[in-house]
């Protein structure tokens, strides 16, 4: 090879490589393989099964899926653009708290946020049940449950991506835009649909983007609410559980193509046209809410709304701070104390699955930093052949439904195999953390490269043609400009390995039983308080860390998605 | 300091070529310039010597040595990028300290030498300082300084006063050249702008569609252009295809094409053979006279006033002799000079020795 830097490309490139084929395309591989297995021969027999109408289960649950998942997207739409509106176009008394409110439901993790809404407003929830004994109600007058109850929890936890893609967008539009609209004579209504809305098409695809995928995957909210209403995902789980790795392979497949269908769509959809601003916007002009009647109107919803917003946030709270027993037959807790709390540090049973996630996710993070750094610096600053292919095999965990990618590994790893160098992964400890580590390599690598990006390639030049090697200046130049966007997104993946259910429900193990699975653990027990505690802490530490990564890290909320 | 050759040198990029069969030589501590519009090659020649493109074909040479797959680290040469390129999370001292570092000198000589640097390009109190608060010309004298500090072979300055505003531009220019005297270093120095190129540099090579179109010292490119895409790419001209039609020991006779004007030119100015091609005069504004009375002689044309605009020292004046030839001329503010307006019949005047005959090049490229 003529050139030396080709040859530090390839350096790089080999460890890369056999990370991503061994631990991402091999397990994924593995799938395909096992749904075209069936008692040992290769046939589409599994397929058939899935599409036969005698076993119409599995059809069903197929259309409830791609079913919740346009609803879902529906619904955060209209909520989380409406929002974004309201709080980027006008200006208003309390604006900005009520727009910092507006994204708390990220700080949930989804199987906490499910609790909390079970808690609120299921059978025995608090809110049906204060509004029955409010009114002397005979019933309680509704509770969620089935599709409704999955529609409300996502709606809850999803809409944030729209409002914030839909803020960002909006405050990126250069307000000169709409005021040449106005210029030219056009009315309010049409500067909206012929300007602004078409401005926003790249945010509000990423947004239901997102959302539909996010949507096709949930776990929690079917897992706890669902009751006999089957989707896909739930669909794999039980498959898997009654030994039947064949159709679970087989149902994998068919909601990962769902998944990767409609991403493709959307890109080919997005790619159509370029909505790039030639100049960046100069901070949006937001119009002032005068008359006095519109501006108590504004507060009152917004109050209402940060209620409700906070309400499950408070109840887990609260929840959390009611020691066993003292909240079993009456309506209403009746004692608070920080026993649930106290116990982590008394009981080591209690606090095991704590330490289980936290070292888990450490490990999983650690290799995350590393390979995604090096990942990431390949795909941005080096030329190579097979550089699309690369990008689409880091892609893949991210495109991949959890549970998916959880059977993914049962499949690879449940026998000894190179990658698992000659061991069965699949009954130990190291199954999980190499489960977290896979799931958000896309998270990590794509927020390297957000900030790679922005990284000019002359300021390593500049290095190099100043007698600096290759890794002095990566370690010198590279990695302290890069470092805080790097720690951003690992540490956003650490909370959300912490709080991590589809693959752990799959993969875990008495001994390595992360939070998540205890939370679970601890409701079949109806020990509620002991489940909220462990929440609890989840929301700290996801508060924590958003709070770290706004302040110090230069992350902002809406890349975090 | 070293001379720098690049013999034929190509460079490809996929189906591209950036940069064809070039031949070169940049001499001890001459200050040397690429010179062309955007994309035509003498940026991807420039980072060739720096290191960071490796020619497809061709062999680099610094002084005598082979240095064509040599990596940037090892070349010795200080580069200014059109952006500057400093390291945003080190300060002023730090950013010119790294080239020494590197270097392993003790911290005693690097705290020295960081510190005569700075004092020369006249940032000694900024040491201290982040980049970011910097001004633009300030940023700029950075990037010297740390080029410098590292006593490179070569000076390399990709644009370096092209985001700079026009009068930052000035002080700048007359700083460079202050510097590279001081220091009697190699450099070579790429623009698009003609003004730089031809107030800075010892000679220029002018680049056009990645091929060398001509090197020479500022004075030769402009007087005597090789062809007529230098003579319209350096300063402003009148180019007019022509036909030779009759020459002797001391002149020859041109025929405009296509309304067939006969021009007489000095045989000095047409040192070229002419079945290389097609041919074409250039003059240039300032050789051109405008007579308000007709007189005998020859390269007199008639022709109509249809534009003059005023830009203070100068008329710049368009004459439409026929409806295929427009003659510019430019003129110096003289009492004399400012009696006719739009409209006016006048005669052009095209005096043989300011016209110059130069081939024509059929440009094929894609720009």
């Amino acid at each position: 090879m003529r050139n030396p830097e080709k040859r530090k490309t390839v350096y790089l490139l080999i460890p890369i490589a056999v990370i991503l084929i061994g631990y991402v395309l091999y397990p994924a591989l593995s799938t395909l393989f096992e749904s075209f297995q069936n008692k040992g021969a290769v046939t589409i027999a599994n397929y058939t099964d899935f599409f036969s109408a005698k076993t119409s289960s599995n059809l069903i649950a197929l259309w409830h899926s791609v079913y919740i998942s346009i609803l879902s997207v529906i619904i955060s739409a209209i909520i989380g653009m409406t929002l974004a509106f309201i709080f980027n176009k006008y200006n208003f008394p309390g604006r900005k708290l009520f727009s910092g409110i507006a994204i708390m439901p990220i700080v949930l993790p989804s199987l906490v946020g499910v609790m909390a809404f079970m808690f609120l407003y299921g059978e025995a929830g608090l809110v049906p049940n204060a509004i029955k004994d409010l009114f002397h109600l005979k019933d309680i007058p509704f509770k969620i449950g089935g599709i409704t109850g999955i529609l409300i929890v996502h709606a809850y936890t999803m809409y944030p991506y729209f409002y914030m893609t839909v803020s960002s967008a909006l405050n990126n539009i250069d307000p000169s835009l709409e005021e040449a609209a106005y210029n030219l004579g056009a009315g309010r209504w049409r500067v909206f649909w012929e300007v602004t809305f078409p401005l926003l098409t790249p945010a509000l695809i990423a947004a239901s983007l997102l959302v539909f995928m996010v949507s096709m995957a949930s776990f929690s909210a079917p897992f706890l609410l669902a009751g006999g209403y089957r989707v896909l995902s739930l669909q794999i789980y039980f498959s898997k559980m009654n030994g039947n790795l064949d159709m679970a392979a087989t149902q994998s497949i068919i909601l990962s193509v769902v998944s990767i269908a409609f991403l493709l769509f959307m890109r080919w959809f997005q790619n159509r046209k370029d909505y790039r601003m030639a100049n960046k916007g100069i901070g949006a002009h937001q119009s002032e809410v005068n008359h006095p009647f519109m501006k108590i109107v504004m507060v009152t919803i917004g109050a209402i709304g940060m209620v409700i917003l906070l309400l499950p946030h408070a109840t887990i709270l609260m929840m959390s701070l009611v020691p066993q027993g003292a909240w079993t037959w009456q309506t209403y807790p009746t004692k608070f104390n920080f026993e649930n709390f106290v116990l982590l540090f008394q009981d080591p049973e209690i606090l095991h699955p704590l330490k289980n996630s936290l070292v888990i996710s450490f490990i999983a993070v650690l290799g995350d930093f590393i390979f995604g750094m090096i990942t990431s610096y390949v795909l941005v600053k080096r030329k190579f052949i097979g550089k699309n292919l690369l990008d689409i095999l880091v892609m893949i965990p991210w495109a991949l439904p959890a549970t998916v990618v959880g059977m993914n590994l049962i499949l690879a790893f449940n026998h000894a195999s190179v990658f698992s160098l000659g061991k069965i992964l699949v009954g130990t400890f190291w199954i999980l953390p190499l489960a977290y580590f896979i799931r958000f390599i896309p998270l990590v690598v794509r927020s390297t490269n957000a900030v790679l990006e922005q990284l000019d390639d002359s300021i390593e030049e500049a290095a190099r043609s100043l007698g600096a090697k290759w890794f002095y200046t990566f370690r010198r130049i590279v990695m302290p400009l890069i470092l805080p966007g790097v720690l951003g997104g690992t540490l956003l993946a650490f909370v959300q390995a912490v709080g991590e259910f589809p693959t752990s429900v799959l993969l875990y193990t008495l001994d390595n039983r992360p939070i998540s699975i205890e939370i679970m653990n601890q409701l079949r027990m109806f020990n509620t308080g002991q489940a909220a505690a462990y929440g609890m802490i989840q929301v700290v530490l996801i508060a924590v860390v958003l709070f770290i990564s706004n302040k110090y890290l230069g992350v902002k909320s809406e890349n975090t998605l | 300091m070293s001379s720098v050759s690049l013999e034929a040198v190509q460079k490809t990029f996929g189906k591209t070529t950036a940069v064809n069969d070039l031949n070169l030589t940049i001499h001890e501590g001459e200050f040397f310039t690429f010179l062309g519009p955007s994309g035509c090659g003498k940026t991807t020649t420039l980072r060739m010597i720096a290191g960071f493109y490796y020619p497809t074909i061709g062999t680099v040479r610094f002084n005598d040595k082979d240095m064509t797959t040599v990596p940037p680290e090892k070349r010795n040469t200080g580069m200014v990028f059109q952006n500057y390129a400093l390291f945003p999370h080190m300060t002023v001292f730090e950013n010119v300290a790294f080239g020494l570092k590197v270097r392993r000198l003790p911290r005693a000589d690097i705290r020295k030498r960081v510190i005569s640097v700075l004092s020369k390009v006249r940032l000694g109190h900024y040491s201290d300082r982040q980049v970011s608060q910097l001004s633009g010309g300030q940023q700029q004298r950075v990037a010297l300084a740390r080029a410098l500090v590292v006593e490179p072979e070569i000076l390399l300055l990709d644009e370096p006063l092209s985001n700079l505003d026009a009068r930052l531009r000035d002080d700048m220019r007359s700083e460079i050249l202050r510097l590279q005297r001081e220091f009697g270093i190699t450099t070579i120095y790429v623009t698009h702008d003609q003004v730089e190129a031809l107030s800075m540099s010892d000679r220029i090579a002018v680049f056009n569609f990645g091929v060398c179109q001509q090197v020479a010292t500022p004075e030769e490119i402009y007087n005597k252009p090789a062809n007529d895409f230098v003579a319209q790419f350096i300063g402003e001209t009148n180019v007019m295809p022509a036909s030779l039609i009759y020459k002797d020991e001391h002149h020859a006779v041109f025929k405009l094409e296509p309304a067939g004007q006969k021009i007489k030119v000095k045989k000095t100015n047409c040192h070229i053979s002419q079945d290389k091609g097609h041919l074409a005069l250039s003059i240039r504004p300032e050789g051109v006279n405008i007579l308000k009375q007709h007189c005998e002689g020859d390269n007199i044309f008639k022709g109509k006033v249809v534009f003059i605009q005023f830009t203070g020292a100068l008329f710049h004046t368009h004459i439409k002799i026929d409806k295929h030839l427009i003659i510019r001329a430019t003129q110096l503010n003289t009492e004399a000079n400012i009696s006719f307006n739009t409209g006016d019949d006048v005669w052009v005047h095209l005096p043989q020795e300011n016209v110059r005959v130069v081939p024509k090049i059929e440009v094929t490229a894609n720009a």
